[in-house]
């Protein structure tokens, strides 16, 4: 008798439960449609981040060109947005971008280079677990910090050892900014030469190569779309640049050549107007849009170069 | 005959063989380079802050008077900016991952948005300044308040975020998701219940590194407009605020006019070295602690 009580009361909870899962299993299928229009949704605000970026950019660059013909833009050496008759040349900007990227390269491309070739040739198993990390410390230094490094201690060593250099000058933030790239274009290079495979070095030195002669006939030509792409993408990051140029280079707008002086660069130009009094419909607050534009086409060139080299001419083994 | 000259083999090898150690060691000066550069700024640093990191620096307001400056306003407003940015890209990005490699269909689409994440992660920190200007604080008409520069930022890291997240959920191997489609699971439970606890370590590293990029990003700031001088603390995501590398900013650009600026900024580097180092070891110890290998 009790059994069967049992087994009645078992089966009026197998009824239940079978109806609960029922209901289950409807509110389940709903998420489980649900689930992946919620995702796309997501996944769709980084597309909108791109079209936000593109779409204020040129709006705005496009009255800017109604008030400044784009000629005069791009070919005038005299930026004077403050003035009574304001002239808007971007030519002294991209001077003192291209000029503080080619100091930054001079110094991170060699170094970063040679670092790579040591890690990835000469280094053994441990000293290469100890130093990579290290350098990969100064790559998570903002750049805030860097800033202040090139204005209270660089640029300070530079005037004591060579005193024509001004207080702000286009160098110190120059050689700063390169020391920011060594660890990328470090760490990218050692990635191209270390997947060369071990065979092609053994060939080499088997054939009695030194290591020197192995790394620069074999492994460097092998590593070689690896190598370029970092540079590019270090010219890149040193195009995008902002603290260290806008607090060690200060503002002067010239159009000069000398690594000395002050120079402006696109970034700083663009936190030197928007941070300061330029009111929405201005001509100057159009052309921070302008700016930004330049220097948003620029690096995107960049680092679509770079995507195309490593992609286009690399070696497979 | 003599085909070999032994004495110039010899020669020639000593000069090839020297050269080679010559430039082993130059190569290893250019790796040390870097680390010796890291030294003295940090040494810098330390040896400019000593005496000025105290109970009223670290708690105290803003103020003009180096003296009586203290950087609890910028510390409180760096934190209130993580609030916003560590949910907002957390869900976002590990949404996008999720849809990118277990939903999305291989095609047009997916490649698009694919490319897309790749190229925003090359766009300069300032061109996103501009963006949160325009479209956070001009046209929502926000104004520079916390929101505006925490959803500006978490623009900016949020590619970072994705790429991390995708790479946890492809180091999950497909066995376990077999075997959870195997006992009848749905696509959605074997998500929830067995991808995203495997992947989770590895998704958190990578969001805290990424957060730790946002806490030291000072240019988007400056687009937004940071005022110089807040004395009042934020006290929610609504009011105005200022932040660690904006009040480092402002104390280094200052310190050709009173020299003692130049302290107080060595002093809020220390503070914001210390929460990146602190943000990363945490990073480090999730890793060590939760990744499964399998």
């Amino acid at each position: 008798m009790a059994a069967n009580n049992k087994f009645e009361n078992t089966s009026i909870d197998v009824k239940e439960m079978i109806a609960k899962n029922k209901q289950g299993k409807s509110l389940s299928s709903l998420t489980e449609k649900l689930i992946p229009v919620v995702l796309f949704l997501f996944a769709i605000i980084t597309v909108f981040t791109t079209v936000g970026i593109v779409m204020t950019l040129l709006f705005e660059t496009i009255e800017f060109f109604k008030l400044v013909p784009i000629w005069d833009f791009f070919t005038g050496t005299v930026l004077k947005p403050m003035s009574q008759n304001p002239e808007f040349g971007v030519l002294p900007l991209l001077n003192g971008t291209i000029i503080s990227s080619a100091i930054a390269m001079l110094v991170a491309g060699p170094i970063g280079l040679m670092a790579a070739i040591y890690l990835s040739e000469y280094a053994s198993d441990r000293v290469r677990r100890v130093l990579k990390p290290m350098l990969e410390i100064l790559a998570g230094i903002p750049t805030i910090v860097y800033g202040f490094f090139a204005f209270t201690f660089v640029t300070p060593l530079i005037r004591s050892i060579w005193p024509d250099v001004a207080a702000t000058n286009i160098l110190s933030p120059g050689i700063v900014m390169g020391i920011m790239i060594i660890p990328m274009i470090a760490s990218l290079s050692e990635d191209a030469m270390s997947s060369v495979p071990n065979a092609m070095r053994e060939g080499a030195l088997g054939l009695g190569a030194t290591k020197l002669e192995t790394t620069f006939k074999v492994v460097i030509p092998a590593a070689l779309s690896g190598i370029i792409a970092s540079f590019v993408l270090g010219i890149s990051r040193a195009i995008g640049e902002t603290m260290i140029v806008t607090i060690a280079s200060g503002s002067s707008k010239n159009f000069t050549f000398d690594i000395t002086q002050s120079m402006q660069t696109m970034t700083a130009y663009i936190v030197e107007v928007s941070g300061g009094e330029a009111a929405a419909g201005t001509t100057i607050y159009y052309s921070l849009y302008a700016v930004a534009m330049t220097l948003f086409v620029f690096t995107l060139l960049m680092n679509l170069l770079a995507r195309y080299v490593s992609r286009k001419f690399r070696e497979e083994y | 005959m003599k085909y070999l000259n032994a004495e110039q083999v010899t020669k020639r090898m000593d000069g090839r063989i020297a050269k080679n150690n010559i430039l082993k060691v130059l190569f290893l000066l250019a790796t040390l380079f870097g680390l010796i550069v890291l030294a003295i700024l940090i040494y810098r640093v330390v040896v400019d802050s000593i005496g000025w990191i105290d109970w009223n620096f670290l708690t105290g307001r803003q103020s003009t008077d180096a003296e009586r400056a203290g950087i609890m306003g910028a510390l409180l407003g760096t934190l209130w900016m993580m609030l916003v940015v560590a949910p907002v890209t957390l869900i976002l990005g590990i949404g996008t991952a999720i849809y990118l490699e277990l939903y999305a269909k291989k095609g047009r689409l997916q490649s698009i948005i694919q490319t897309n994440i790749a190229n925003l992660a090359g766009v300069p920190s300032i061109v996103y300044g501009i963006l949160g200007l325009t479209i956070f604080v001009r046209a929502m008409e926000m104004g520079n308040i916390i929101l505006a520069g925490g959803l500006t930022l978490s623009l900016l890291i949020l590619p970072i975020v994705i790429v991390a997240a995708q790479e946890a959920i492809r180091a999950v191997p497909g066995f376990l998701s077999e075997a959870s489609y195997g006992m009848g699971a749905t696509k959605w439970q074997t998500i929830k219940n067995v991808i995203l606890p495997a992947a989770l370590p590895g998704m958190l590293t990578g969001a805290i590194l990424a957060l730790s990029r946002a806490i030291g990003e000072t240019a988007p700031l400056t687009v937004i407009g940071i005022p110089a001088l807040i004395i009042p603390f934020p006290e929610g995501i609504f009011d105005k605020f200022t932040a660690l590398p904006m009040q480092i900013y402002y104390w280094t650009i200052d310190s050709s006019l009173v020299a003692e600026y130049a302290n107080l900024a060595a002093g809020t580097i220390i503070v914001l070295l210390i929460l990146l180092f602190v943000l990363n070891s945490a990073a480090i110890f999730i890793r060590n602690k939760f990744q499964q290998r399998f």
